[in-house]
């Protein structure tokens, strides 16, 4: 289906990703391969004055369906010109089965010994020519980091022929693949495919013998760190620590960019003139008073595009029209945040610590029916939920994705709400916040619990390589970043736009009203809270931190103010959680989904009314 | 011969057979861990969790249902 003059193909973690970028620049774009979750990243390569069409396929161990990225890779191959087959030289005995079975593929392939430095440094020497001679292709050392070879690469492989014969040769089936084991349901494992395999790893060691030479060297001092990280009790630690970590610099860099403030908890340390509130407050704001005087503050179309104006002024967050609100929060308030989490989220993928995290937590994990690495969506969510669903395509079952996004909607508070309530509540002292925390982790493990009960699917165990450490490359770091938030930018903000018209609307034609009067008996008999609330929490659809806010004047109880915080956290995320949801999940699952999210905020606002005294 | 799960830490065994699903399998061999590789057991998390073994000079971390279904003669 996706055509491409050369196609990168190898295992994860080789730094695919390192060369695509080094070769294409920032003309590079991620996208869904059409029916699956997985993507691929093309690009645009120039050579010698010749545009060619580069496709980063999706990192895999083997060419069989097992999963979707072997699926997209066999898929893509079928539309490939060109082959670089990448490699990481320090494992050439891991590597050399998938590219066994890439060169009975019959399509022009070099092979791409990548991290040549790191051998070098490891002590592993490979006789090259030896090994182009046993493969019977070109094998060129390179190290995508620094550049080092990667020009021999790519003259090696573009003086390769294409010749037509190219499909004849692979016997005319489009999806037949010589070597490959197509294993299906009820397939007995006979003697006969284990044969095949046995084949292939005898050929691998034959091979090896005769290339590689590994001296011996002492443990460095990088090593020792990285043992420990995985140790059963100090990596524990090490984990707390890496995660405290990120969530400080993902705040100070989150708040940085929105106001320019430096600072972790509380009030900023400093204020630096800058940042999008600023920027917007500078030149946005007047160009939109200008528009309101023109349009005349009380008519319909006022009302949409700007909005309602708060003391004869326009405030970006709660005068709500598509052009001030519609406009400010993905841009000034969700996309420094996001900008953020992806920095430090591609910080930790590219370090190769992630893998490591989902060990550690996998087996609390496995309780609710999850993996490890659902962990880190459910962080994520922790400084916002958008990124938090958003990450949840790292999860393999489509019963994962919903359970932990689900999850993140109902129960994990993002940064912004967590602020507003420490900020209302703290004056109260400790322990209500103790109980707010407290009530939102429970909920969080009681509704997986039924969750993983309630929804059938495969539920697979933990399997996963753990990479070794690595230095992340700024080059990848940049390309992913720019690749992550202009895609945000592309989707997400006309949907964000689109969703605050509609609830101006419906507000305009008093729905809000109606919707208060029927669940009044809900609000004040079930939870024990005032009819005023209800506006408040209605609006936690818009923005969750705004509407505690509103909360302030209304003078209520501790026990309401607990209440009023737990119910607005569970209910309904914001609407920028809800978009990326329906993104996600699709439209059936999100309905399920609010299905869930209602039954527990009832439930849980009930309990707590009952059982705080 | 054990399962993964009974070796003990820093012990090295050649994986004579895989059990359980063929997906589950399939999944093993393309990871490496298939019949007649040798394998090296890193570490065990006390409270039950992931295994991690060393195979073809790579860490791999297995859960430890799957841990009990590889069998290995140990060297």
């Amino acid at each position: 289906m996706v055509t491409s003059d050369i196609l990168l193909v190898g295992q994860p973690n080789v730094g695919k990703s390192v060369l695509f970028s080094r070769l294409t620049g920032i003309t590079t774009i991620a996208s869904n391969y059409p029916g699956t979750t997985i993507s691929y990243t093309a690009g645009e390569m120039r050579f010698d004055g010749e545009r060619y069409a580069l496709v980063d396929a999706p990192g895999t161990y083997v060419l069989e369906p097992l999963d979707e990225a072997g699926r997209v890779t066999i898929d893509l191959l079928d539309d490939a010109k060109r082959l670089v087959n990448v490699i990481d030289s320090t494992r050439l005995e891991r590597h050399l089965p998938l590219t066994l079975e890439l060169i009975a593929q019959n399509i022009p392939m070099v092979v791409a010994l990548n991290m040549s430095d790191e051998a070098r440094h490891q002590g592993i020497s490979i006789d090259t020519e030896k090994l182009g001679e046993l493969l019977g292709i070109p094998v060129i050392p390179i190290t995508a980091r620094t550049g080092e070879g990667v020009k021999t690469l790519i003259s090696s492989l573009l003086s390769l022929p294409v010749s037509e014969k190219k499909k004849a040769d692979r016997s005319g089936h489009p999806g037949h693949h010589p070597h490959i084991q197509h294993l299906s349901p009820g397939t007995p494992t006979t003697p006969h495919n284990h044969l095949n395999q046995d084949h292939i790893w005898k050929r691998v060691g034959q091979i090896v013998g005769e290339v590689q030479t590994l001296s011996h060297r002492r443990e460095s001092f990088g090593e020792h760190i990285a043992a420990l990280s995985v140790h059963p009790v100090w990596g524990v630690f090490f984990a707390l620590i890496v995660l405290a970590l990120s969530f400080s610099l993902i705040r100070l860099i989150g708040e940085f960019l929105i106001g320019g403030g430096v600072g972790i908890i509380g009030d900023p340390w400093i204020v630096l003139p800058f940042g999008t509130e600023l920027l917007f407050e500078k030149w946005v704001t007047p160009l939109l008073m200008k528009l309101s005087h023109i349009l005349g503050e009380h008519t319909v179309i006022h009302k949409i595009l700007i909005g309602s104006l708060i003391n004869g002024e326009i405030d970006l967050m709660q005068s709500f029209g598509v052009l001030t609100s519609g406009l400010f929060i993905p841009l000034g308030a969700v996309l420094p945040y996001l900008f953020s989490f992806y920095l430090i989220l591609s910080i930790l993928e590219d370090s190769g610590y992630l893998p490591r995290l989902a060990v550690f937590m996998d087996n609390i994990m496995h309780r609710i029916g999850l993996h490890g690495y659902a962990i880190i969506p459910t962080l994520l969510g922790l400084g916002c939920n958008v990124p938090g669903v958003m990450a949840t395509r790292i999860l393999e079952t489509k019963q994962q994705r919903f359970i932990t996004a689900t999850l993140i909607s109902i129960a994990v508070p993002c940064a912004a709400l967590q602020a507003m309530i420490i900020g209302l509540v703290g004056d109260r002292g400790v322990g209500p916040l103790i109980v707010i925390y407290g009530s939102l982790v429970f909920i969080w493990f009681a509704v997986g619990v039924v969750l993983r009960f309630a929804a059938k699917g495969f539920r697979p165990e933990l399997l996963i390589e753990i990479p070794p450490y690595r230095f992340p490359s700024l080059r990848t770091l940049i390309s992913k970043m720019w690749m992550r938030t202009s895609g945000f930018l592309r989707e997400a903000l006309p949907i964000i736009a689109g969703a605050i018209l509609v609830v101006n609307l419906l507000y305009q034609l008093q729905i809000f009203e109606h919707i208060a009067r029927f669940a009044e008996p809900v609000v004040t008999r079930l939870w024990g809270m005032p009819k005023e609330s209800i506006v408040p929490l209605l609006l936690g659809v818009l923005r969750k931190d705004v509407a505690i806010g509103m909360f302030a004047p209304l003078d209520l109880t501790t026990k309401q103010l607990i209440i009023g915080s737990v119910l607005l956290s569970t209910l309904f995320p914001c609407i920028a959680t809800f978009v990326v949801l329906f993104r996600e999940l699709g439209v059936k699952d999100t309905l399920k989904s609010i299905g869930v999210m209602a039954i527990s905020v009832i439930t849980v606002g009930t309990a707590l009314n009952l059982v705080i005294s | 011969m054990k399962s993964i799960s009974e070796m003990n830490i820093n012990e090295a065994g050649r994986i004579v057979s895989l059990h359980g699903g063929w997906r589950q399998q399939a999944h093993l061999r393309a990871l490496g861990l298939a019949e007649g590789q040798v394998i090296r057991k890193l570490s065990a998390l006390a409270w039950g969790g992931p295994i991690i073994v060393l195979v073809n000079r790579a860490q791999v971390a297995i859960g430890k249902g799957m841990a009990r279904r590889i069998v290995v003669e140990t060297i």
